[in-house]
């Protein structure tokens, strides 16, 4: 390929520059989600995440306290205080009496609200407020002010999700769906893909021919008939119809076809000799699949292995038709799902329950990166 | 939790065992039943034929079993379903079809997934293979390429999460915490609520599908651009081929298989779509596909199989000439072997 490599270095800084953009673009929507789930969650609605490290300003309504708190100075009649109460923690630069000028007047300045009272309000919250004639009522004088406070990052709410939204126990339910549903289709595929490979009997080629049909089935076609099964046969024995066997075994019967065929056309590339001497030497089908074939098709068993998962973790459809929308067993996806509904403007729980949920595929990713290309590149290119 | 981490230990074990046992335990079974060892010659060469004949049945049983039961058999299902009412009792011959292509949202359902099927594959395929070259000509390509790659292990559903945070809307003036509205408005443009914005919506949720699979696209191409020879490359050079004729005329025209393979991947995966419109709008403001119009239809008002499955059926008859075309392919290859 070098080349095809440009000459001119305005065209090689170009091809850098381009491929930037595509990293950015890529990698940024995520970053997004990342930096938002550690921000505090009042500075997530006040700024973009990408100010997350400036101050950030927001403009806030409080109310000076009521007459009863006013003393008499010089003639004068007087309310003071700190509108943050015990707890100055932010910046004042401006403030107002009148929800359309928020921020008349800035802050430190004392603005004359007519009727011979004044306001002052200093950057740390202080106020004095003064009037001619003795202040009335119940309420007190409404302010408006814009507040800076400084970057916060906090880990709270993956406290919050994990144990008071029900993220960590939909993280322990994806688990105990994603391990079982990675291995047993492992099992019964690998058996299968050796039979179809190296074992002779009559209607193999048919049988091949049918699993490559159904490598493109889709889902939906499965759905219903399986849910009346699921449904039916709950009822005859009085069990749940949503359990976590039902759902290991759908996710079984949907991972098979592309398994057998992966297995399979790695396992029929596996050396003729190596069998034959093992036969001669008096091994059955059952040992020469268990310390010969098993041992040698580790890397296939590793790709289809992070491809199972990472469908089944993934998964939302087939977790929410079999284990339900609602309950103890909802998976992460389905709880992700379910809080866009009930928490949708709550901007820190959904960032951090997604982030969550996309931290274990993310590991597995990068760790085994290379098994799952090989398994990408063999899973396609040859045809399915 | 602690007891649902043993539950989880416990069942994963019963239900990993229970495989492992079966496997091993029928092999045990043939053997005892029919000894190759350990009995007169004649005797042993019977039972190891009888053993050739029952051994693969044994390996390939679990899996035929499971096949037939999650995949074949509701294809039929599924089939005779959509000739029935909602409850799947009464058979109502073409009532149900007709009924799709007279809905609104039926129809509107199928305009959309046009467009899905028209965009996403060609922008992935497109996106993939202009990264996969430019990424081999620089010397951090392979983690620019591990970056873009990424997206691919990112659920449907988090993908949704992350995105629906870059399109988040306030009103004009306001500070825009959605990445998307606050560059429009510091460009002094007008922010918008992008998915609900009848007909463009499409292209904001379709875009989700563009980032995720793109990884996808380029990872396969990248290694078909690795196989063309050099020589051609060279030859093109030397004829004073420019960058793009070499793109377009020397390198497309190789890999063109495998184009097809993946433009024809991402298809199937795009009649599919369902977690990422369900999750960003489900399907209001003319945004449903089919996927997700069946899964409605599954549950809506107790759930009406018979349109469920008649909507299935549609998806699966959309798939069928990509099935055909690759039972043809995978015969080529093995030769009838």
């Amino acid at each position: 390929m070098a080349v095809a490599t440009g000459k001119s270095f305005a065209s090689r800084f170009g091809v850098h520059i381009a491929v930037f953009i595509f990293v950015a673009i890529w990698t940024i929507p995520t970053l997004g989600i990342l930096v938002s789930s550690l921000r505090d969650k009042d500075q997530i609605i006040a700024s973009g995440w990408w100010n997350s490290f400036a101050s950030s300003t927001q403009t806030e309504a409080g109310r000076l306290p009521p007459a009863s708190a006013q003393v008499e100075k010089d003639g004068k009649f007087v309310l003071e205080g700190n509108i943050f109460g015990d707890d100055p923690a932010r910046d004042i630069s401006a403030f107002g009496v009148k929800s359309s000028a928020p921020t008349q007047y800035p802050a430190g300045t004392t603005a004359d609200l007519g009727d011979g009272e004044t306001l002052q309000l200093n950057a740390d919250g202080s106020f004095v407020m003064t009037s001619t004639k003795p202040f009335e009522g119940e309420r007190g004088q409404r302010v408006y002010y814009a507040s800076s406070a400084p970057p916060k990052f906090t880990t709270d709410n993956y406290n919050t999700v994990l144990f008071s939204e029900g993220i960590g126990r939909s993280f322990m339910n994806s688990l105990t769906v994603t391990i079982p549903a990675t291995v047993i289709p492992i099992l019964i595929a690998a058996f299968a893909a050796y039979a179809l490979a190296w074992m002779r009997f009559p209607g193999r080629a048919l049988l091949i021919a049918v699993i490559i049909g159904l490598l493109v089935v889709p889902l939906q076609m499965s759905l219903i008939p399986l849910l009346k099964l699921y449904n039916g046969v709950g009822a005859f024995f009085g069990v749940p119809s949503k359990t976590y066997l039902g759902i290991w075994l759908a996710h079984t019967g949907f991972g098979l076809p592309f398994a057998i065929y992966l297995l399979r056309s790695y396992i029929a590339g596996l050396p003729r000799e190596i069998m034959e001497s093992a036969r001669i030497d008096g091994a059955s089908d059952f040992e020469i699949f268990v310390k010969i074939v098993l041992p040698l098709s580790f890397p296939v068993l590793a790709s289809f292995a992070i491809f199972q998962f990472l469908w089944v973790w993934n998964d939302l459809l087939v977790a929410m038709v079999f284990l339900g929308t609602e309950g103890d067993q909802i998976v992460l996806t389905a709880k992700l799902n379910a809080l866009l509904g009930s928490r949708g403007g709550d901007w820190e729980i959904l960032t951090t329950s997604a982030f969550i949920t996309i931290v274990v595929p993310l590991i597995v990713f990068f760790s085994l990166q290379r098994y799952f290309v090989r398994g990408l590149l063999a899973g396609s290119v040859k045809g399915g | 939790m602690a007891a649902q981490i043993f539950s989880a230990i416990f069942v994963i074990i019963v239900g990993v065992g229970g495989c492992v046992a079966y496997f091993w335990g029928a092999n045990k079974l043939v053997d005892v039943i029919f000894p190759s060892r350990g009995v007169a010659g004649a005797a042993a060469i019977d039972n190891l034929r009888r053993q050739g004949m029952i051994r693969p049945w044994l390996f390939v049983g679990p899996a035929m079993i499971i096949l037939t039961i999650y995949l074949i058999y509701p294809v039929v299902e599924t089939l005779r379903l959509s000739f029935l009412d909602r409850s799947g009792t009464n058979f109502v011959g073409f009532a149900n079809y007709e009924w799709a292509f007279g809905d609104r949202e039926f129809r509107n359902a199928i305009f959309n997934n046009i467009i899905w099927l028209a965009v996403v594959p060609a922008a992935c395929t497109f996106l993939g293979l202009i990264i996969a070259v430019l990424t081999d000509k620089i010397w951090w390509g392979t983690i620019a390429k591990s970056l873009i790659f990424l997206p691919l292990a990112i659920s449907f559903v988090g993908a949704s999460v992350i995105w629906k945070f870059i399109y988040e809307y306030r009103g004009a003036g306001q500070t825009q915490i959605g990445l998307l509205n606050a560059i429009i408005q510091y460009f002094g443009g007008q922010p918008q609520v992008w998915i609900s914005l009848p007909f463009w919506n499409n292209f904001f949720l379709m875009i989700i599908l563009i980032w995720i699979q793109t990884g996808f696209a380029m990872v396969i191409l990248s290694s078909a651009l690795r196989g063309i020879p050099e020589e051609t490359l060279e030859a093109a050079v030397i004829d004073g081929a420019n960058p793009f004729q070499i793109f377009w005329k020397i390198m497309v025209p190789q890999i063109w298989g495998t184009i097809a393979v993946v433009w024809t991947t991402i298809t199937i995966l795009v009649l599919k779509v369902f977690d990422i419109v369900l999750t960003m709008t489900n399907g209001q403001w003319n945004s449903q596909v089919l996927a997700n119009l069946m899964f409605d239809w599954m549950f809506r008002g107790g759930g009406d199989f018979g349109r469920g499955a008649t909507i299935a059926i549609i998806i699966m008859i959309a798939v069928i000439p990509i099935m055909i075309w690759n039972i043809r392919q995978a015969n080529k290859e093995t030769g009838g072997h």
